[in-house]
């Protein structure tokens, strides 16, 4: 039971950072109904981004881990959402309107480019933080076995959680929003009633790129550890994840990536390490073939 | 157009000012991308915890080149002669290919068929053409699933990897014989694309890619964690060499160069294997120009082209894919077992996605559906790759980069135009821009 309860929170915790790129990956396929297979790479930079910002603020004498922790967000956020806007204007907004493969193809080789552009920039090395924010609370101690629900993990949920209400807000309230719910309705007709739909999907880049960020840092954070080839895994699973939850839903997405998350750390914790991206993995299979429009997707309509 | 001395003048149709402005803007944001990433590097530190140190110079080169590049391409390319003469290629390359094509396909088979001769004392030359040749077939074979059927597989590898280890296994615990493992592979291979398919083949071409990815995923997590079937990360060693048909190509009295009378070198192995995969590469070749011809061909062809139009035609799409499917991880197979003989050791690391990402993008390259387009990418590509082997580290950086360039400059392929099967009067070239859209 106590093992089962720590599993648990460490699935929600795992699943949190997952439904955070997951969310990348739905609102990108809602609109322009490509695979942007560069997010888990995004993703990836945005650990790296959060790893070197840190260094840089510890180097320059700011050591109190709020601030830091702080600062460490918003430089990567925003400098993530810059490498997010930069893979959108060069290799996907030159391909709009060609045919379904090329976008594709242009995203795996970004994919490619960003992985060797970071591990030439920082060398192919795993790179390990200390742990920033030691400790926790224990909630059940008996038998020895303590569950632990650590202040990180508290961190990451409560982080996802108020990004998530935000970005609700920014989807169904602002004007930006209901722009992208148009472009994912209809493209051509949101551009025909006046939406600006280049600024439109740059902005969707910009917004998914800045979530994975996050989601970049929570992994550094949980793990302690970030390597140039993270993204690849991560982002296969997260895609994994919005499928699952079925893909253009955002609460969806989310749903998803905390199942992906509890599914991978059961199978670790129950049956065997090596093989849970092989159970993720299969998860996506057989969700794909009993539950195609994901838990929350809605069906698609063939029109011919 | 604009004459080179006027481009400086007053007279210029180019947008000095506006040029200028945008190199700037592009310099700023490629500060701001490589403010962190280039301009800080973290290491361990002495005490083994990290540290950053500043690369100013790094960082001031990589804008300047970014800023230098975006000036010359406004200026330059996209100046109108360069325009105009980038426009005129993809109009015109249709008729040029189209002449070429006639020349180029016999040309490239007589040089493929001569090169062993040419070539007969540079080794490093005659592997490259094998490594070519290889990826010519796998590129041939992934062209039914990709370019016939319209089936985007990113999985491509797993079957390649299945063929590889089904060799491996085969010949070292039967001690079967490469020729009686060649078709034993295959089938294996075409047996594990039909298990794939069957459930999978029923989803739409997106879906379809990430689940074929994470079936080759799964494939080689396989491979890499039962180790005593596949020997783990460690993979299968000494995997018997080729013989020619049951002549080793050893110096003894039983081998080849004796039995022919010819003084032994260990080149004769190597020509052997060549034509061996050049064999395996015009038969996957053949076989398809043969397929395109007979109804499943053409039902390939229809599929890609519109799906629902062919259900409604009474085509059954499952049974059209699932053999377009198995037809391509069968050639997989074989090209995977030549791969386990000739390297004479495999392991999960050369089954990577990465692989299957290469094999997609000569498919792609090569223009999809067009044999001939297919076998100039994997020259290109994988020559182009050996081009680079001196500057290892930027390998793949160039590698990604020019998979990106060449989607926005010909997102259709070199071969754009598609030349149908059957016609009615005469044999018309379909230009690229009205190929229709595949509707999945």
């Amino acid at each position: 039971m106590e093992y089962f309860l720590q599993q648990l929170i460490n699935g929600i915790a795992l699943g949190s950072i997952y439904g955070l790129v997951a969310i990348g990956y739905t609102m990108v396929y809602g609109i322009i109904g490509m695979i942007n297979f560069a997010h888990g790479d995004v993703f990836m930079v945005g650990g790296f981004l959060a790893l070197i910002a840190f260094l840089a603020l510890i180097a320059i004498g700011v050591t109190a881990v709020p601030l830091a922790l702080f600062l460490v967000l918003l430089i990567a956020m925003i400098l993530t959402a810059l490498y997010g806007w930069a893979v959108e204007r060069l290799a996907y907004r030159p391909l709009r309107g060609s045919f379904r493969l090329a976008p594709l193809i242009s995203a795996i080789g970004m994919s490619i480019v960003l992985q060797n552009y970071v591990q030439l920039a920082q060398g192919a090395r795993v790179k390990s933080l200390p742990p920033l924010i030691p400790g926790g609370y224990t909630i059940i101690d008996r038998g020895g076995f303590a569950v632990q629900l650590s202040y990180i993990q508290i961190i990451i949920v409560a982080t996802t959680f108020t990004l998530m209400l935000i970005f609700s807000w920014l989807v169904s309230k602002t004007r930006l929003g209901r722009d992208m719910r148009a472009c994912e309705q209809d493209l051509k007709m949101a551009s025909l009633v006046g939406v600006n739909t280049d600024r439109t999907i740059s902005l969707t880049f910009v917004i998914g790129a800045a979530l994975a960020a996050v989601a970049g840092i929570m992994y550094l954070l949980y793990y302690g550890v970030v390597d140039f080839f993270i993204g690849f895994v991560a982002g296969v699973k997260a895609f994994t994840a919005a499928v699952l939850g079925g893909i253009g839903s955002l609460p969806g997405a989310m749903l998803g990536g905390l199942l992906i998350g509890l599914i991978e750390t059961f199978w670790s914790a129950y049956f065997s390490v090596q093989y849970k991206d092989v159970a993720a993995f299969s998860i996506l299979i057989v969700a794909l073939i009993f539950l195609p429009t994901g838990i929350l997707g809605r069906p698609e309509i063939e029109k011919v | 157009m604009i004459a080179p001395g006027e481009a400086s003048g007053v007279t210029s149709h180019l947008d000095f000012a506006g040029a200028l402005r945008d190199a700037a803007l592009a310099a700023l944001v490629s500060l701001g991308l490589f403010s962190l990433m280039l301009g800080l590097l973290s290491q361990s530190g002495p005490t083994g915890a990290l540290t950053v140190t500043t690369r100013p110079a790094l960082l001031f080169t990589a804008v300047t080149a970014i800023f230098a590049g975006r000036l010359f391409v406004a200026l330059i390319v996209r100046s109108h002669a360069a325009y105009a003469f980038l426009n005129l290629l993809p109009s015109e390359s249709g008729k040029l290919l189209e002449i070429l094509g006639r020349f180029a396909g016999p040309a490239l088979l007589m040089f493929a068929l001569f090169m062993p001769f040419v070539f007969y004392s540079n080794r490093y030359l005659l592997d490259l053409g094998i490594l070519v040749l290889t990826y010519v077939m796998l590129g041939w074979g992934l062209n039914i699933v990709v370019g016939l059927a319209g089936l985007l597989d990113l999985g491509y590898v797993a079957f390649y990897a299945v063929g590889a280890y089904s060799y491996a296994l085969l010949a070292q615990t039967f001690g079967f014989s490469f020729w009686i493992c060649l078709p034993l592979a295959g089938i294996l291979a075409a047996f594990w694309g039909v298990m794939l398919g069957f459930p999978v083949l029923r989803l739409r071409g997106d879906y379809l890619a990430i689940v074929t990815l994470a079936f080759g995923e799964i494939i080689r997590i396989v491979l890499i964690n039962w180790a005593s079937l596949t020997g783990g990360p460690n993979g299968i060693s000494g995997i018997p060499r080729p013989s020619f048909f049951g002549i080793p190509f050893t110096d003894t009295p039983q081998g080849f160069a004796a039995t022919f009378r010819l003084e032994f070198s260990a080149v004769h192995r190597i020509v052997f294997l060549y034509y061996v995969i050049l064999a395996l590469a015009l038969l996957t070749n053949f076989v398809t120009l043969r397929l395109r011809r007979l109804p499943i061909g053409r039902a390939w062809e229809a599929l890609r082209e519109d799906e629902i139009a062919c259900r409604s035609l009474g085509i059954n799409t499952t049974n059209t894919k699932l053999t377009a499917f198995a037809t391509g991880a069968m050639f997989a197979g074989f090209a995977g077992s030549f791969f386990a003989t000739r390297q004479g050791f495999i392991s999960p690391e050369s089954f990577v996605f990465m692989e299957s990402a290469l094999v997609l993008a000569i498919v792609v390259l090569g223009g999809m559906g067009s044999q001939l387009g297919v076998a100039v990418a994997a020259l290109v590509m994988v020559g182009g790759f050996e081009f680079f082997r001196h500057f290892e580290q930027f390998r793949m950086l160039i590698f990604g980069g020019a998979m990106v360039a060449i989607m926005v400059w010909r997102p259709r392929g070199l071969v754009a135009t598609r030349t149908p099967s059957i016609f009615l009067k005469e044999k018309k070239v379909i230009p690229a821009a009205i190929v229709e859209e595949a509707r999945q």
